[in-house]
C-alpha cells in the first residue's frame, strides 16, 4: 500500500517543521516529506488541502477496560475512539482487572490491541502485584511482553519502604517508575478542598496531599536514582515542586489531563458527576499554573486520562459516582484549545501531545523510540490529519468510546480529525457529514 | 453541561423543589416564614387540617434513618391532606441493591407527586431533582454535609419570632460545623436576611478555615465567639466524632465549647439557645442551659412544623 499524502500544512514540533506540502508513504514508513518526485506511485492519494498534516498523537494516560471492565470499555470501541481523536499511540495503567501484574496478560492484551490494527498500545505493569503495593511484580518478564514503565495506578503505595526498593529495583535495570502523586492518607476526598467543596459538604483533597507525595518521591529519586513519571499534576504548589525538582536535575517528567488544564472546581455547578475526576479539578489558580507549567516545559504532556465509564456508575450521588471521564475524542480539539487560549500556538500544542510524551517514553518505545511522535523520512507513517478550523460541538451520543460521560460535553471544539493513518495504514477517516 | 440555571426554581424564579437554602432569593425565603406563620394557628385548632394538599401524594423518602424528622415532615403533610406514605430505605431497597434513580422511578410510577429525601450524601436531592418528572416535587431533608434547608428555614423562623430584625443580629454557631448540614443552611439563610455577625466556633478540625468564604467569622476560642451573641445555635456532635483524630473526648470538647451558664453570661442577656436536636447533655450543651430560660430548642419544634407545612405548600402551588 502506498499514500501520498497532497497539499497539506505539515507541522511537525520535533523538527520545527511548518510547511505546506506532500508527505509519501509506503509500505508503513514515510519514504518523503514536503517535496515527493513525480515517480512515486501511490495507490491512494488524499487530497489534505485546508488540513494540517501532524504526528499521530501519544496518550501517556487512556484506559481501555480491558481486561475486566468490558461493561465500561471494550479495546475494540476504546481503541476505535482513539483513532477517530487522531491518537496513533496510547499509554494504559494497570488497573484493570486482573491487574496487569504477569507477563501473560500483557501478552495478551498486546496481541488483541495488534490483531484490531488501530493504535499502538504501550502497557504499564503493575509496580506491585496485583497493585496491592507488598511485593515487586518480575518487571524484566513485564518488560520483555511489551511494558514501558511500572505503575501503582491510582492504588496508592502508603508504605514507603516498599516505594523506596521499588524504585532501586526498577533504576537498577533503567525502567521508568510512574506515580500520581497523591499520599494516600490525605488524598481520599472527592473533590479539591477548598470554599467550594466545603460549601457543598463534599471531603476534600488537601493541597498538600500531592505535595508531601512528590517531596517523599524526589527525596527517594535523590536517593536512588531512579526516574519517574509524575501522573496527573493538579495544584500549583505541586507544578512548583517539580519545577525546583527539575532544575535540581533529578530524572523526572510529569503530565497533566485535559481535565485540570481546562476545567476548576466551581464547574462541578450542581454536582455534575460528570466533573467527577481524578485528581479533583482545583481552584482557578492552580489551573492558572498548570497552563503555564505546560508552556514552560515543566509539565512534558498533556494526557486525555481516558476512562470510560459506565452509565449507572455514573447517575449516583457526586461522592458515590466512579471518578473518570471518556477523553480520547477529545484531546486534540483540546490540546488547540490551550495553545490558542494560551498564546502558545499550534506547534506547541501539537507537542504535548505528540514529541514531548514520546521524549517521556524514551527508549521503552524500542524500534519506534526514533520515529515516533515525528514526521521523518524513513520513520513510522503515524499521521493525524485534521481541520484546524472545523467547528464542533461535544455530544456524547456522537462518541465512538463507550464512555459517554465528559465534563466538556456540549462544548464548543475546533479543531477536527478528518483521517488518522496507522503504520501506513487508513486506520480512520471522517464521514463527510462529520 | 447540566443546565446552569439554579434547580430548585422555576423560569419566574418560583420554588419548585427545596434543595439549599443557597441561591434563594431573599423574597422566596421571607414568604416561606410568612406563610409557615399562618399556618401555626392551624397547629392551635381543634381540627388541625387544611386541604391544600389533598389528593396528593407525599412520599418520605429516608435513606438515612431520622425519627424526628420524618415525623416532623409526616406531620406536616397530614395537616395539609396529603396521604403520606413513608419508605425506610436504608433498611429496604437500597439494602437489596437497587439503585437510587431505579427507586425513585419506580415509586414515581406509584405517581408520587412529592418526595420528601435524606440522603448520606451530598447532592443527591439534586439528583432525584433532575431526573424525576416534571410535576414530582423534591424536598430535601438532609443531604450529607451539604444542606438542611427546613431546619435552616425553622431556625431562621425562630430568630424572627424572638428577635423580630435581622439587620443588627449576632449569631454564633458553635460545635462541628465541617460535618454539618444544618449550619451550612444556617449560614445561607443568615446571609440572606442580612444578618451582619455570623461567627463560627469550634476547634480547627472541626471549623475549615475556608468557610469564611460563605460570609461567616472563624472563632477558635468560645468566649470570644458567643460574647456578645444574640443567639447561639449549638450543634449536635456525632458519637463517632467523639474521640479520634477529630477530637481526643467528649469531655475535653465539652471543656472548652459545652455551652454552660457561666458561657451563656458572655452573651447579651437577652440572648436565645438553638439547638436543631436531639442535644447530647453534657457533650455540647449543659441541662442547665438545655432546660433554661434562654433555651427555645422546643419552640424550634413546634416552628418546624409550620415551616415544613409552608415548604410543601408553596413548592406544591408552582408550576415548574
Amino acid at each position: 500500500m502506498k499514500l501520498l499524502i497532497k497539499n497539506g500544512r505539515i507541522v511537525d514540533p520535533a523538527t520545527g517543521r511548518d510547511e505546506r506540502g506532500d508527505v509519501a508513504i509506503a509500505a508503513g514508513r514515510i519514504v518523503a516529506v514536503g517535496h515527493v518526485s513525480d515517480d512515486f506511485h501511490a495507490s491512494r492519494t488524499l487530497d489534505a488541502n485546508g488540513l494540517i498534516v501532524a504526528p499521530g498523537l501519544v496518550d501517556l494516560a487512556a484506559r481501555l477496560r480491558e481486561p475486566g471492565h468490558e461493561h465500561e470499555g471494550m479495546l475494540e470501541s476504546e481503541m476505535a475512539a482513539a483513532v477517530a481523536g487522531g491518537v496513533t499511540s496510547l499509554v494504559c495503567p494497570p488497573d484493570t482487572d486482573p491487574v496487569l501484574d504477569e507477563p501473560g496478560l500483557v501478552e495478551m492484551l498486546k496481541f488483541r490491541a495488534r490483531s484490531l490494527n488501530l493504535a499502538h498500545v504501550y502497557p504499564l505493569g503493575a509496580l506491585t502485584r496485583k497493585l496491592e503495593g507488598e511485593v515487586l511484580t518480575e518487571m524484566a518478564e513485564l518488560t520483555e511482553a511489551g511494558c514501558v514503565g511500572f505503575s501503582q495506578a491510582e492504588v496508592g503505595l502508603k508504605d514507603t519502604l516498599v516505594l523506596h526498593r521499588a524504585l532501586q529495583y526498577a533504576s537498577t535495570f533503567g525502567y521508568t517508575t510512574w506515580l500520581r502523586p497523591n499520599d494516600a492518607w490525605l488524598g481520599t476526598g472527592v473533590a479539591a478542598k477548598g470554599p467550594l467543596a466545603t460549601r457543598m459538604g463534599l471531603t476534600g483533597v488537601p493541597v498538600v496531599a500531592e505535595t508531601i507525595a512528590l517531596a517523599t518521591i524526589f527525596e527517594l529519586v535523590r536517593d536512588t536514582g531512579a526516574r519517574v513519571h509524575l501522573c496527573r499534576l493538579s495544584s500549583a504548589a505541586g507544578v512548583e515542586l517539580v519545577r525546583r525538582a527539575k532544575a535540581e536535575g533529578l530524572p523526572v517528567s510529569c503530565d497533566v489531563s485535559v481535565h485540570n488544564l481546562h476545567l476548576i472546581d466551581v464547574d462541578i455547578g450542581y454536582f455534575d458527576a460528570a466533573m467527577r475526576v481524578t485528581p479533583p479539578l482545583r481552584q482557578q489558580r492552580d489551573r492558572d499554573a498548570i497552563r503555564a507549567g505546560l508552556a514552560d516545559g515543566t509539565i512534558d504532556a498533556l494526557v486525555s486520562d481516558h476512562t470510560p465509564v459506565a452509565p449507572d456508575a455514573k447517575t449516583l450521588p457526586f461522592a458515590e459516582a466512579e471518578p473518570g471521564a471518556t477523553g480520547l475524542e477529545l484531546l486534540l480539539a483540546l490540546a488547540l484549545k490551550w495553545g490558542a487560549e494560551s498564546g502558545a500556538g499550534l506547534p506547541r500544542a501539537l507537542a504535548t501531545v505528540t514529541s514531548a510524551p514520546v521524549a517521556v517514553l524514551g527508549d521503552s518505545l524500542g524500534s519506534l523510540a526514533a520515529s515516533a511522535g515525528r514526521i521523518v523520512e524513513g520513520g513510522v507513517a503515524d499521521l493525524c490529519l485534521f481541520d484546524p478550523q472545523a467547528r464542533w460541538t461535544v455530544e456524547p451520543g456522537a462518541l465512538r468510546s463507550q464512555g459517554k460521560h465528559t465534563p466538556f460535553r456540549g462544548y464548543e471544539m475546533t479543531g477536527r480529525v478528518r483521517c488518522t493513518i496507522v503504520g501506513g495504514a487508513v486506520a480512520y477517516e471522517a464521514r463527510a457529514r462529520d | 453541561m447540566l443546565s446552569r440555571r439554579n434547580p430548585q426554581l422555576n423560569s419566574h424564579g418560583e420554588l419548585i423543589h427545596l434543595l439549599s437554602i443557597e441561591g434563594l432569593p431573599q423574597a422566596v425565603v421571607t414568604q416561606i416564614l410568612d406563610t409557615a406563620g399562618s399556618f401555626l394557628s392551624v397547629n392551635d385548632r381543634d381540627v388541625k387540617k387544611v386541604p391544600l394538599l389533598r389528593g396528593k401524594s407525599v412520599f418520605n423518602l429516608f435513606f438515612e434513618n431520622s425519627t424526628r424528622t420524618r415525623t416532623t415532615f409526616e406531620i406536616a403533610a397530614k395537616r395539609l391532606s396529603a396521604d403520606v406514605i413513608n419508605l425506610d430505605i436504608a433498611r429496604s431497597s437500597a439494602a437489596k441493591g437497587e439503585s437510587l434513580l431505579d427507586t425513585i422511578a419506580n415509586l414515581s410510577a406509584m405517581h408520587a407527586d412529592m418526595f420528601v429525601v435524606r440522603h448520606s450524601e451530598s447532592g443527591a436531592p439534586y439528583l432525584i431533582a433532575q431526573h424525576c418528572a416534571p410535576h414530582v416535587r423534591v424536598v430535601n431533608a438532609g443531604d450529607g454535609r451539604h444542606q438542611h434547608p427546613t431546619q435552616g428555614l425553622l431556625d431562621m423562623y425562630t430568630i424572627r419570632h424572638y428577635k423580630r430584625d435581622f439587620r443588627n443580629l449576632t449569631v454564633a454557631i458553635v460545635g462541628d460545623i465541617v460535618h454539618s448540614r444544618v449550619a451550612r443552611s444556617d449560614i445561607h439563610a443568615l446571609t440572606t436576611l442580612g444578618v451582619p455577625e455570623i461567627r463560627a466556633v469550634g476547634p480547627k478540625t472541626l471549623v475549615p478555615g475556608d468557610i469564611r468564604e460563605m460570609g461567616v467569622r472563624v472563632c477558635h476560642d468560645m468566649a470570644e465567639g458567643i460574647r456578645g451573641a444574640d443567639v447561639i445555635i449549638m450543634l449536635r456532635l456525632q458519637n463517632e466524632r467523639m474521640s479520634g483524630a477529630m477530637l481526643p473526648s467528649a469531655g475535653e470538647f465539652f471543656k472548652n465549647y459545652g455551652l454552660t451558664p457561666d458561657k451563656l453570661a458572655l452573651a447579651k442577656p437577652d440572648a436565645i439557645v438553638m439547638h436543631p436536636g436531639p442535644i447530647n447533655r453534657g457533650v455540647e450543651i449543659d441541662s442547665a442551659v438545655a432546660d433554661g430560660r434562654a433555651s427555645v430548642i422546643l419552640p424550634q419544634v413546634t416552628f418546624g412544623i409550620a415551616v415544613r407545612m409552608a415548604v410543601m405548600s408553596i413548592i406544591a402551588g408552582n408550576n415548574a
